[in-house]
């Protein structure tokens, strides 16, 4: 226990600030509060590899590190669509997957928005169209948001999502969550 | 030389096995029908263990069964060709347990049926029509037509209480698709049945669409936890066919990126392994580790994940001084933390108790059902290519080979801890002893019907690549081998007699690849 304890106070605060410099600690420093606009709540992503090579999940896997720290900025990932608000859809979307991507999508509540990550999820990458493969997620589903990249890092698929939220109007439709 | 190998060698007659051009210590043995079944059988006998099996078909149109096969003597890889019509070839399932799933997938890909009972479609699911064979026909069906989701028999279990949960194929967590059958009792694990092939996106196929000088970055996307594997076994495979010298330099950047991809994955899983026991802290700083030690890869040689560093002849980059005392100084400050982490893990008794006697594979077990890599070393099954059957540079790196014997959770956490150690001893090693020199020579492509092998010890097991030559610098043929195809089929013996709730620490304790399995 003590190890434990002792483990933790050396390595201490890990997660890293924004430089101050930056346009992007306003974007942050004002995310939460979107975020509270938007939803009412916490931001809950679902995460559907639609047929990746694996490496964008690792680089979606390092935004719960404690340097990005993403629970910290209120957003967090959920094991089912229907409680997710966003999905992060890796590609190329392969054939056997299509049905099971739709109906993850379908289970969704609307509204909901929807980021393709990496390369192939944009594009359909150096996979392509094929007997197999369907490309580019948007072939399948709506897409709100694109982050390129093979794979992305960590802070681009933190822009990719802090992009999809932005763009959603505060008002309308987006008032679920709400007490 | 062994005896497996002698008698594979001699029952073939007067022809003996011919060495295969720029691999190394392996040799191609062609054989007909009876031949391949005595011969895997006497292989099997003797103690050598199945690496890959795939179908090909030659330039004049002939389709070839071909199965690699690795002992302490080296690399053997059986050929047998079918003549003209022929669509069958006897299956070596028997011997070799693990062939069962490549057998079926051969079939969905380029039609050619094993004798096997189990027939059951592999990688194709419902996507394409079965008289289409991707690797065979060159023309692609109507797909305009809807897909729907197949109706895979599973095998059935019966008796009072047992009911049946179907999980995926889009699971709970941020990991890849695949489907698990588990009929359970109560809590406990009767049987497992796993079905595969939800992120098949016809990577062979696509591989014959690329120059032979450009496939490399198609296969460093097989699986992206093992690029460097990957495209290290097409680089090797490719260089071997060309006859090039590759720059010392090169190689040894090359065993580098492997090292650290080994060391970027194995920080994850213990981190990821710790979490799903209930300890959170263990995540938490083994990612963080994890993190400084992608920023480090980045800041040395380019990219957090190393997709393109292996090119045909070299490296894409070179390590410069400022990256490699970057390097040097994160190594050191992982290897001080993991050591305190170690502790931490050893003496924590809630994760004791979820790691020892969860999920045990025996030695026996092991050894009957082919487990390989990492899995396999926690299982008594001491086999690593590094320290076997090592290439450039392995053989002056000399690593010192990882076994344990007791194949649960706690083993494969142990072997894990043992090889990040030693893979740090190695990082440090190439660091400080890099040869001097270019890390790229050009490279021109292998000539039409000229093939080769590349074989790497990646982060999870042993890659094989096959790799042959067609026209105008195309490639006619590759063939990619994860050693998931061993090893998922173990972890459905591996979970027998378990509770539900230990699948997951239990799958990811193997942590296997669907993208690499899938193709």
């Amino acid at each position: 226990m003590w190890k434990t304890l002792r483990q933790i106070h050396r390595a201490g605060i890990a997660t890293e600030l924004p430089p101050s410099t930056d346009e992007t600690l306003r974007v942050v420093a004002a995310l939460q509060e979107r975020i509270l606009a938007v939803l009412g709540r916490a931001l809950c992503i679902r995460a559907i590899d639609a047929g990746s090579c694996n490496g964008c999940e690792l680089e979606i896997h390092a935004l719960g590190n404690p340097l990005y720290n993403l629970e910290g900025l209120g957003i967090r990932f959920v094991a089912s669509p229907r409680h997710a608000d966003l999905l992060l859809v890796t590609g190329p979307v392969s054939r056997n997957m299509e049905v099971a991507l739709r109906r993850t999508y379908d289970a969704t509540p609307d509204p909901k928005l929807v980021v393709a990550v990496g390369d192939c999820g944009c594009t359909g990458g150096i996979f392509g169209e094929s007997y197999a493969s369907r490309g580019r997620v948007s072939n399948v589903i709506p897409v709100d948001v694109t982050v390129p990249g093979c794979p992305p890092s960590p802070r681009q698929i933190l822009a990719g999502i802090l992009t999809a939220i932005s763009k959603t109007a505060p008002t309308g439709s987006a008032s679920r969550g709400r007490a | 030389m062994q005896d497996w190998f002698e008698q594979a060698v001699r029952h073939s007659d007067a022809q003996g096995a011919a060495p295969i051009a720029g691999a190394h210590n392996a040799w191609e043995l062609a054989v007909t029908g009876e031949q391949w079944r005595q011969a895997t059988q006497n292989i099997g006998s003797g103690g050598g263990r199945l690496i890959s099996l795939w179908a090909s078909r030659d330039t004049g149109g002939e389709n070839l069964v071909r199965a690699a096969f690795a002992a302490d003597a080296g690399v053997l890889v059986l050929t047998l060709r079918l003549a003209g019509s022929q669509s069958h070839y006897p299956g070596i399932e028997q011997t070799f347990l693990s062939a069962s799933r490549m057998q079926r997938a051969i079939a969905d890909l380029s039609g050619l049926h094993s004798t096997a009972a189990d027939q059951r479609p592999w990688l194709r699911h419902a996507a394409w029509p079965a008289a289409f064979h991707p690797l065979s026909d060159a023309t692609i069906p109507d797909q305009t037509v809807p897909p729907v989701t197949d109706d895979y028999p599973f095998v059935p279990v019966e008796g009072e209480g047992v009911h049946e949960i179907p999980v995926g194929p889009v699971h709970a967590g941020i990991i890849e698709p695949g489907h698990f059958r588990f009929s359970i009792v109560g809590e406990k694990v009767l049987r497992l049945e796993q079905h595969l092939g939800y992120v098949h996106k016809g990577i062979e196929r696509r591989f014959t669409e690329l120059p032979l000088l450009e496939g490399h970055r198609l296969a460093a996307r097989v699986s992206g936890d093992s690029a460097v594997a990957f495209s290290w076994a097409y680089c090797q495979a490719l260089e071997g066919m060309s006859v090039a010298r590759v720059p010392p330099r090169a190689i040894w950047l090359r065993a580098l990126a492997l090292e650290l991809e080994r060391l970027a994955n194995h920080l994850g899983d213990l981190g990821a392994l710790g979490n799903d026991a209930g300890f959170a802290v263990g995540l938490a700083q083994f990612s963080r580790l994890k993190e400084q030690l992608l920023r480090s890869t980045e800041h040395a040689l380019g990219q957090r994940y190393l997709m393109d560093l292996v090119v045909p002849g070299g490296t894409r980059v070179d390590l410069s001084p400022s990256g490699a005392d970057g390097l040097i100084d994160c190594i050191q400050s992982i290897a001080t933390e993991v050591e305190t982490l170690r502790a931490i893990y050893d003496e924590h008794s809630g994760l004791r108790d979820r790691f020892v006697g969860a999920g045990v594979v025996t030695p026996a077990l092991a050894a009957r059902l082919g487990l390989t890599g990492l899995a396999g070393r926690a299982s008594g099954q001491g086999f690593d290519l590094r320290c076997d059957l090592p290439w450039d540079p392995y053989a002056e790196l000399a690593p010192n080979k990882v076994v344990r014997t007791d194949g649960d959770v706690a083993a494969r956490v142990a072997v894990r801890f043992d090889e990040v150690a030693e893979s740090i001893r190695l990082v440090r090693q190439v660091v400080q002893q890099l040869p001097e020199g270019g890390h790229r020579r050009p490279m021109t492509a292998a000539a039409k019907g000229s093939w080769g092998i590349g074989l790497i010890e990646g982060w999870r097991g042993p890659v094989l690549l096959y790799l042959e030559a067609g026209d105008a610098g195309k490639i006619l043929r590759c063939h990619p081998h994860d050693p998931s195809w061993q090893n998922w089929p173990v972890l459905e013996h591996a979970i027998i007699d378990n509770i539900v709730p230990d699948f997951p620490l239990i799958n990811k304790s193997f942590n296997l690849s669907y993208s690499g399995h899938d193709l």
